[in-house]
């Protein structure tokens, strides 16, 4: 709630004014995912849930979530906007993670 | 109190999908510092790439509020916004988050000027060396020999001593990080932000596009920087130096890693001559004899 | 003695108070109960700032004020403090504004509402710190409210004024009180100083469209697409043209309280049953209405078009009182470079050059320019279009008692010479090559 001023509340109040204002939203560059030439895949039983590919991503598109209730926590990836920098997979200290070419897996 | 990585906050403090490059630092850097201070940041960011990371109206990039201001102008800006904040009884981390161009050079008289009124804001340079956003061009916190797009035969210059040039104003709090050290720049962050003053925070991004290496070797060159002794992690509290480590364990050169394992890995080096190479051994050196000596001037030698 | 001066009907405090035009827009500061202000010092505007800081230390007015190491530092400050939901002001004049020019077009684009004061001086080099326009009319495309005070007394009402119209939610932009640089800032006038009760009836609480603070996740200025760009655009020059309606309002709202009449952007002296019209903005227009006595004793039926307000431009109140006049004559205190002086070029366009009108650039630097000059000037025009039937001329330049027709006006007969030019005026020819 905006404070007083002037030992008065503070009104604010933009009417139908065009503001340059743009509240914090995923995808403020498109869908990023399209960018990448190659992703992040994971070997999840050699993930040993240490988090730092989830400290590290540039992109914050990966959530640590268990594989099954009560499971170890291990990375999901957000294909869509993930940019396939390879962060993850080099900060990786078991190389749970590689990075394949999308090429690859599209079959071609 | 040793942080636990996994009770960070998992907000998110960078939305994905934003316009960064792959494997960009900033991006990292800022995720940091939300974690580290949450959700009472209010960000100034002058010109430079996390200007342009946000993406296009209607939406944001960044997980925090985002004040866009001129070039020239962040330190003072963040000034007038902290004092409205505080005067309105509004708490707040009014913290500036600027490239080293709107720091070290068209940025640098706001800053002094900030620094000496001792306003209230951390000012955090995220530092990569060069002017990116507008592609590549040299910056006073360029390294010595480096290729930009203005110095295509290797930068004649050297990297300007930034945190050494505010400690001369006398600041409560001055220190170094690196993305490479997540622990140490949220550490420092919490630690900034219970200090009252201005809080100056240089944060060392290496650039997979404005350096040339592989986008997912953004942490491993960070890393290098500082185990090889081109970056020195310290703080300056009130006055007082100290190194952190693993910088603490690098003041005897035989320690650190040849420069070599930094350079190679970067394309902006890749032609540099050995007599360059030289001259940047001898900047690197020449600041970790100033490390040195104010260490011995404070009697920790 | 004090005693046996009449109360004037136009002091609602019941006192004038001698003061500097400096001292009066200080005191419209404390009045608007500021409570942010960051400026440097410039010659003539640094009274101002002392001022303030003078009463910020006697306890007479609650703010802060921030030393800020520039100009360009001093309105992104007072931008930071408003944006962050405080009442700011600002002041500064001349290379100060100058330096701080980028800093208007943040301001304004934000939409975040600004007061800042300019105390008119002249550009260099040479070094010049006496009055001139040159920096005021640097202001115009900015999306800034302009207002140009003729004496103390309005540089005080207008301050005050700014705040309530700038904080309208129909304009939501930033203002500027232009006052003549050592003419009014420095000359003592007596100023009736509303009681504080009174500005308090008159100015609402800070209004502005959003705050920064934490909390509120938004970005302010990243890119947009170029189409929503010219959007935001276009509703700034909306917003600035609603100001119109916004001033009107407020001007008679503060003649009720005060007694003296703001209702229109522009003043009108005499001017309704005038066959000419001397037009301008600031102090020398005070001459100007005392040359229009002179000169309607000799005859000649002239009236004083003061622009009280340059941005919003009183288009529809300039062409009500302009378009049926014969004559008029643009007093210009500041020149375009390579054309004429600003106020010519706006006048001419609002009045689709239908009657004469000349251009007459003086004062520049400073220059003494006296109502017996005024008065000069504007016979010497009405002789000009006896002659021809009709004029059209860009820039009759008046310097030192002589004119000097330039181009882009063809070559007119002119009455006296330049003292110290060394261009040979009487040659330029036909074309004004």
């Amino acid at each position: 709630m905006p404070s007083t001023t002037q030992g008065k509340e503070l009104i604010v109040d933009r009417r139908n004014h065009f503001l340059p204002l743009s509240p914090s939203d995923i995808g403020s560059a498109g869908k990023t995912g399209s960018w990448r030439t190659e992703r992040p895949v994971l070997s999840p039983d050699k993930c040993t849930s240490c988090y730092l590919c989830w400290l590290y991503c540039p992109d914050d598109v990966i959530t640590m979530q268990p594989r099954e209730p009560g499971g170890k926590e291990v990375p999901v990836i957000d294909y869509e906007y993930c940019k396939g920098c390879g962060v993850c997979a080099n900060v990786c200290p078991v190389k749970a993670l590689s990075m394949v070419s999308e090429e690859e897996l599209l079959g071609a | 109190m040793a942080l636990n990585i996994k009770t960070l906050p998992k907000k998110k403090y960078v939305m994905p999908g934003h316009a960064a490059c792959p494997g960009c630092p900033e991006t990292m850097g800022f995720r940091h510092l939300g974690m580290a201070l949450g959700d009472k940041v209010v960000t100034v960011i002058p010109a430079g790439c996390s200007a342009v990371i946000q993406g296009l109206w209607p939406k944001q990039g960044w997980g925090l509020p985002a004040l866009n201001i001129v070039f020239a102008a962040g330190a003072a800006t963040a000034s007038g916004l902290a004092r409205a904040l505080e005067r309105r009884g509004v708490e707040a981390h009014v913290v500036v988050w600027a490239g080293d161009g709107g720091t070290a050079d068209i940025g640098l008289q706001s800053l002094s000027g900030a620094a000496e009124r001792g306003e209230n804001i951390i000012y955090i340079c995220v530092d990569n060396e060069a002017y990116m956003n507008t592609g590549i061009q040299r910056s006073s916190l360029t390294p010595h020999g480096a290729w930009t797009t203005t110095t295509h035969r290797g930068n004649p210059g050297t990297k300007k001593p930034m945190p050494q040039i505010v400690a001369a104003h006398r600041v409560p709090y001055i220190a170094t990080t690196s993305v490479g050290y997540p622990w140490d720049f949220i550490a420092k962050l919490r630690k900034a932000a219970e200090i009252r003053g201005f809080k100056y925070i240089h944060l060392h991004a290496p650039c997979p596009v404005g350096w040339r290496f592989d986008s997912g070797l953004t942490e491993k060159v960070a890393k290098l920087a500082v185990e090889t002794g081109a970056w020195i992690l310290y703080e300056y509290e009130n006055g007082r130096l100290k190194l952190n480590p693993p910088s603490n364990r690098l003041l005897d050169p035989s320690k650190r890693k040849p420069l070599e394992e930094y350079i190679k890995l970067q394309g902006r080096f890749r032609d540099i001559s050995p007599r360059t190479l030289e001259m940047l051994k001898k900047d690197i050196d020449r600041n970790w004899e100033e490390i040195r000596a104010t260490l011995r001037a404070q009697g920790d030698l | 003695m004090a005693k046996s001066i009449p109360k004037p009907q136009w002091s609602v405090s019941g006192e004038l108070i001698p003061m500097r035009g400096n001292d009066a827009v200080a005191y419209a500061v404390k009045l608007a109960r500021v409570e942010f202000v960051a400026a440097y010092p410039i010659t003539p505007q640094t009274i101002i700032v002392e001022k303030i800081d003078e009463m910020i230390s006697r306890g007479e007015l609650e703010a802060e004020m921030m030393h800020v190491e520039s100009e360009h530092s001093a309105l992104a400050a007072t931008y930071g403090a408003a944006i962050g939901g405080v009442r700011s002001f600002t002041a500064t004049s001349s290379h100060g504004l100058a330096y701080m020019y980028e800093v208007l077009w943040w301001v304004a684009g934000s939409r975040v509402p600004v007061v800042m004061a300019i105390v008119a001086r002249a550009i260099g080099p040479p070094w010049n710190i006496h009055v001139e326009h040159s920096d005021i009319m640097a202001t115009r495309e900015t999306g800034w409210l302009v207002s140009v005070a003729e004496n103390n007394q309005e540089a005080l009402d207008l301050t005050i004024l700014m705040f309530r119209v700038t904080e309208d939610p129909r304009v939501y932009l930033p203002g500027i009180i232009g006052l003549d640089g050592f003419i009014l800032s420095h000359t003592v006038e007596p100023v009736d100083v509303p009681p504080q009760k009174v500005v308090d009836e008159f100015l609402p609480p800070r209004r502005q469209p959003y705050v920064f603070e934490p909390g509120k996740l938004v970005a302010m200025g990243n890119l947009m697409p170029d189409e929503i760009f010219e959007e935001h655009r276009i509703d700034m020059h909306y917003s600035l043209m609603k100001a119109v309606r916004a001033i009107e309002e407020a001007g008679r709202e503060y003649s009720k309280l005060t007694g003296r009449d703001y209702s229109r952007l522009t003043e009108c002296y005499r001017c309704s049953d005038a066959d000419y019209l001397i037009a301008g903005t600031g102090s020398w227009m005070g001459d100007a209405k005392i040359a229009v006595d002179l000169l309607r004793e000799k005859g000649l039926k002239f009236g004083a078009l003061r622009l009280r307000w340059i941005r919003p431009f009183p288009w529809h109140e300039v062409r009500e009182l302009g378009l049926n006049k014969k004559l008029v004559v643009v007093l210009d205190r500041s020149i375009s470079f390579g054309y004429a002086g600003q106020l010519f070029i706006e006048l001419s366009s609002a009045l689709e050059a239908k009657p004469s009108i000349v251009g007459v650039p003086a004062g520049i630097g400073g220059l003494d320019i006296s109502y017996n000059d005024i008065a000069y000037i504007a016979e010497e025009a009405t002789r000009l279009l006896e002659e021809k039937g009709r004029i059209y001329t860009p820039v009759l330049w008046y310097h030192l008692g002589g004119f000097k027709p330039l181009p882009p006006s063809k070559h007119v007969e002119t009455t006296r010479r330049a003292q110290f030019l060394s261009i040979d005026i009487e040659s330029i020819g036909e074309d004004g090559e």
